[in-house]
């Protein structure tokens, strides 16, 4: 192909929930410096794009013409993830940074994303991970879709075939494996199963550091404030609270003959045998 | 929009750091100061014990809403085969719907319906639209959310649910993007203010470390999508029909089965010509070999990383055998290749909520916690008296699972004592 | 601990241990267990680039020195010493290309080498040739423009699995040691072979295998150098070598010391942690001390070699023999302090023991290393 096939690859910066505890006292959050990671499932989706990437130089196409862009929103530290996407193989970054951006749900997101995906000439694929660590959602992802008018696959499995006009995917979705045709371009958003995504390289590692990432404001992307961050959100949230428990626990006490004796009582209590 | 700090009232306590997720909280001189990583969601406000932090700035509208009225549940069906969230959904929104004094509609599109579908009309529903032709025989989101637009817009519902199905989590959010509302994804609790009458949207986040409450504040209908397997199912017998929709249906198509219920029967109209598709279904076919379905089971044993390895998972087959259940597995189990992916449990696998959970060799870390702490009955056997799994179980066994387990699954199947 | 590494130091070390904690720690097992070759694994490093550390940069390499591949070689090592020993053992067969081949071999070998897409292998061991280099029978006859090749090589790291094999062959009988010349040999000419894949004491998930050469008609353009400079390429490739193999050591060494200071802190006997007992204290500390004296005798051999000093027999052997030494020592002890634990195999210990014995062995036994070191000694002194 001639002329640029781009891969758009939405990602979030999220915080690393292996930091989150909660202080059994006094049932709220602890956190312990907060440590910020690339939202796993977006892991896969760079792995992804980066996979179709070489599916088309694997035959035949030169790797100039086939661009995997890592693209998020989010607070100037997102920069470090997205510096992380490049080592991973994305070959540019965009980072959409304003402080009107801040309190978006994912219908604000979704917007500003669009906005920004506008500003490319062309795109042919956007891929998304399943869902965010922290808002575990997995809406952006359709409700960009709809905004573009592209058609929308989610929780892909596999990228069957494709080739710079439409791809096959197939999907798992409850107890069913479906395989479509759609047209590019289109959006898909990808779980764990899809691939393995590789270990950064060295080269890509060395390239991260000196790539400069072009941040994005709200008049870059011609958005109107009121339709952007938490005035542009349809959904608000109230409140947030930390999950109470309601049950004390029954241990079973002496040695291992007593304890399964005990429980083997319980079990036919709850009428399981 | 801006987020603000009363410095006059802030003691500086660092409250509100500490619930801070997004490391946006600094403590400088005794006062906190909020930077730029904020996302409003207001954890701050709620652990602030001195309402000092407030957000102020936001777009408020006063639309009128009033047109708006009942409770409408898209109930997925498969091949005719209603989803059992869709049960589910009709029994959390008949609760609403009675808060509200409102009906309950349902709305179901498929091919060749038929008396599968007669269990909808357990659930106390006043009036369920009916779309059955062949462009909804397969679950495509355009051509579906095509018609529920119309529906929305024709009957303005003030509430509407789905089930947060891979089907609804894709078709929700394309509907909520074309009427341009809000949607809630995944929610785990649903209630209504009664001050305002507003649904109070309740998900959690983080893994199921925290819960948010989250409303739809200018828009409608408020739109949510439900967690499957969270809801109970609760049949009832409802003979009345809401006043409001008494006078005005009738029956557009025939068929012999539907007569039973005619007074509850919408046929919806619709231009059928003008539904096309992007999708092109090439193939379906049902998972199988590795496929499990967890959520099929009432009894869950799992198996994490205590178990040790992969050979040692034949134990705790064999204790599910006995019990007539299927094999869990928590991450790390999966992870380490010791069983397939389909049997996790958690956050970024299945939740399931079977009558009997038993977790063998789980620490409980919280993304496993998210798939399973809405289980009936916990059972937890691990070596570690303080591992998290115990503050969720309802019965503890602090031990060597591979004493407890072999000698466990004996007495079950000698029906003896020790 | 602060090495002083520099940014792009630093990285190699972070890309090492994602892919020991990703990809080499759940697997080490089985592989060892079931002695399957770690090709997946190979593939992930040959992707991150760390097979470019071996190589310059106009051949595809990164550019970097010994240093930078004793880093990778240590981390690598400290996961599974089966996988350390394929990617080093690459590196050793393509070596020789780098020291002595001319620029058309380089061009043509190189490039895939570093990029990881093919794997090399050294040939020179054979059943009657050990530490005894010189007495390798493997024979090539020139015949116009190529050389027929007739032996066995036994032995041989990545055989069977690697692509390109360095190979040193009697070219002049009369000459002894300096009637051995090294030719590049492709896997599939025709006249080359292999034997079974050995059983081995440790490093089990690595390829070992005979090369059997019957009457291979090799081109006498793969020929290294000049006829008869293939004794001192082995040397020449072994001097660049023998650190790496050093990192070896360090690296196994370092993994046993972890597993046996994390389990010292949870065993209780006693009624208390077994890391409150002087006796496991004392073990601990020596083993650290032993750890952290190799490291430093490594990286400065390393180092030294990748200032451009020429005088490195010496200093190289050093670090091979003391770094293997105390690979075997710590992860000997490391066993000791895990009891009966570390004697099964649902611990790594004992596997860091059987895989740690081949670095005194292999590239020259410690007995050779220290005939180098004896022999400059005496010849150019302490110094």
């Amino acid at each position: 192909m001639s002329e640029i096939f781009r891969i758009i690859v939405c990602i979030k910066q999220v915080p690393g929930t292996t930091e989150i505890k909660i202080n059994p006292e006094t049932n709220t959050l602890v956190r312990e410096g907060v440590e910020t990671i690339i939202n796993p499932f977006d892991s896969y989706a760079i792995e992804e794009g980066v996979r179709i990437k070489e599916r088309f130089v694997s035959t035949g196409s030169s790797a100039d013409d086939i661009e995997v862009v890592a693209l998020t929103m989010g607070p100037p530290q997102a920069e470090s993830m997205l510096r992380e996407a490049i080592s991973l193989g994305a070959d540019r970054a965009v980072l959409l940074s304003d402080r009107v951006f801040a309190g978006a749900d994912t219908w604000a997101t979704a917007l500003t994303l669009k906005h920004a995906i506008k500003k490319f000439e062309k795109y042919n694929i956007i891929i998304f991970g399943k869902q965010t660590l922290d808002g575990d959602t997995g809406q952006v992802g359709p409700e960009l879709a709809h905004m573009l008018h592209i058609p929308f696959i989610g929780y892909a499995s596999s990228i069957e075939e494709i080739d710079n006009r439409k791809m096959t995917v197939k999907r798992l979705a409850e107890d069913r494996y479906e395989t479509f045709e759609i047209r590019l371009p289109a959006a898909i958003s990808v779980g764990k199963d899809i691939n393995v995504p590789r270990v950064p390289s060295l080269r890509g590692k060395l390239r991260a550091k000196n790539e400069k990432i072009p941040v994005w404001s709200a008049s870059e992307l011609d958005m109107d404030e009121n339709h952007a961050g938490l005035s542009g959100s349809y959904t608000q949230v109230i409140k947030i609270f930390t999950p109470k428990h309601l049950y004390e626990v029954k241990m079973m006490e002496g040695g291992p003959d007593e304890q399964v004796e005990e429980l083997f009582g319980k079990l036919k209590e709850i009428n399981v045998l | 929009m801006e987020i603000k700090v009363d410095h006059s009232t802030c003691t500086g306590c660092s409250l509100c750091r500490n619930v801070c997720m997004y490391d946006a909280i600094e403590i400088i001189e005794g006062k906190a100061i909020i930077n730029e990583n904020c996302v409003f969601c207001g954890a701050c406000i709620d652990a602030c014990k001195f309402k000092s932090i407030e957000i102020t700035g936001i777009a408020q509208t006063h639309e009128d809403f009033s047109a708006y009225n009942g409770v409408m549940v898209f109930i997925e069906q498969h091949d005719g085969i209603i989803a059992d969230v869709g049960y589910e959904l009709l029994s959390e929104g008949r609760k609403l719907a009675d808060i509200l004094k409102t009906a309950l509609y349902g709305i179901l599109l498929g091919h060749n319906l038929n008396e599968n579908i007669g269990g909808i009309f357990d659930y106390g529903i006043d009036r369920l639209y009916i779309a059955d032709n062949e462009i909804f025989k397969n679950n495509l989101d355009d051509v579906y959310s095509k018609l529920l637009v119309q529906a929305i817009n024709k009957y303005k519902p003030d509430i509407f649910l789905g089930g947060a199905t891979s089907f609804g989590r894709t078709l929700l959010p394309k509907v909520a993007a074309i009427i341009k509302t809000g949607l809630t994804a995944d929610c785990t609790s649903l209630s209504i203010d009664e001050d305002k009458n507003i649904l109070l949207q309740t998900r959690p986040t983080f893994g199921g470390n925290i819960l948010a409450t989250i409303i739809t504040r200018n828009a409608r209908p408020q739109m949510a999508t439900v967690r499957p397997h969270v809801m109970e199912k609760c049949p009832v017998a409802k003979t009345e029909i809401n006043e409001q929709i008494k006078n005005n249906h009738e029956i557009k198509k025939e068929k012999d089965f539907y007569k039973k219920y005619e007074d509850r029967i919408e046929f919806m109209d619709f231009d059928e010509g003008s539904f096309k598709t992007k999708y092109k279904l090439l193939s379906q076919e049902k998972e199988t070999g590795q496929s499990i379905n967890l959520t099929d089971y009432d009894v869950i044993v799992s198996g994490g990383r205590g178990i040790g390895g992969p050979d040692n998972f034949s134990l705790i087959k064999e204790l599910a055998d006995a019990l007539g259940g299927v094999v869990g597995a928590s991450r790390a189990a999966v992870d380490s290749n010791w069983i397939s992916y389909p049997h996790q449990v958690g956050q970024t696998g299945k939740t399931v909520n079977p009558k009997i959970y038993i977790a063998c060799g789980i620490s409980g870390a919280i993304q496993h916690l998210a798939g399973m702490q809405t289980s009936d009955i916990i059972i937890a056997i691990n070596k570690d008296p303080d591992a998290p799994i115990f503050k969720i179980a309802n019965y503890g066994i602090v031990g060597d699972l591979f004493e407890i387990v072999p000698r466990l699954i004996k007495r079950i199947k000698s029906g003896k004592n020790i | 601990m602060h090495y002083f590494l520099t940014e792009e130091q630093q990285m190699i070390v972070d890309i090492c241990r994602q892919i020991v904690k990703e990809r080499i720690i759940p697997a080490r097992a089985e592989l060892d267990e079931k002695g399957i070759f770690p090709k997946e694994i190979i593939d992930e490093i040959a992707k991150s680039d760390l097979f470019r550390l071996f190589v310059p940069e106009e051949y595809g390499g990164m550019g970097t020195g010994i240093f930078e591949v004793c880093l990778a070689t240590e981390e690598l090592s400290r996961g599974c010493l089966s996988v350390a020993t394929t990617y080093a053992a690459s590196g050793l067969g393509f070596i020789p290309i780098i020291v002595m081949g001319n620029e058309e071999q380089k061009q043509k070998y190189l490039p895939a080498l570093a990029e990881g897409s093919k794997l090399a292998a050294f040939g020179l061991t054979e059943p009657e040739a050990g530490s005894d280099a010189a007495a390798i029978r493997t024979k090539a006859v020139k015949d116009g423009d190529f050389y027929i090749l007739n032996g066995t090589k036994q032995w041989i790291t990545n055989g069977g699995e690697a692509d390109v094999y360095t190979i040193f062959a009697v070219t002049n009988p009369d000459k002894g040691a300096r009637g051995v010349s090294a030719l590049i040999v492709e896997k599939g000419t025709p006249g080359f072979e292999f034997g079974k894949k050995e059983n081995k004491l440790g490093i089990r998930a690595s390829a070992t295998r005979e090369l059997i050469f019957t009457d291979c008609r090799v081109p006498a353009e793969n020929r290294l150098g000049s006829e008869g400079m293939g004794f001192i390429t082995a040397m020449r490739t072994f001097d660049q070598s023998r650190p790496a193999v050093g990192a070896q050591g360090v690296g196994v060494a370092q993994a046993a010391l972890e597993v046996a200071l994390d389990y010292s802190k949870v065993r209780k006997q006693f009624g208390a942690a077994i890391s409150s007992f002087q006796a496991i204290q004392h073990m601990l500390a020596d083993m650290a001390t032993q750890v952290e004296a190799a490291r430093a005798l490594v990286y400065h051999a390393a180092k030294v070699m990748d200032s451009g000093e020429k005088n490195v027999a010496k200093l190289s052997a050093m670090s091979k023999l003391f770094a293997s030494d105390v690979a075997m020592k710590v992860t000997i002890d490391a066993i000791q302090i895990l009891g009966g634990y570390g004697y099964m195999k649902e611990y790594p210990v004992e596997k860091m023991m059987r895989d740690a014995k081949i670095t005194q062995i292999y590239e020259g036994t410690n007995q050779i290393q220290r005939n180098v070191i004896a022999l400059e000694l005496i010849k150019r002194g302490v110094f």
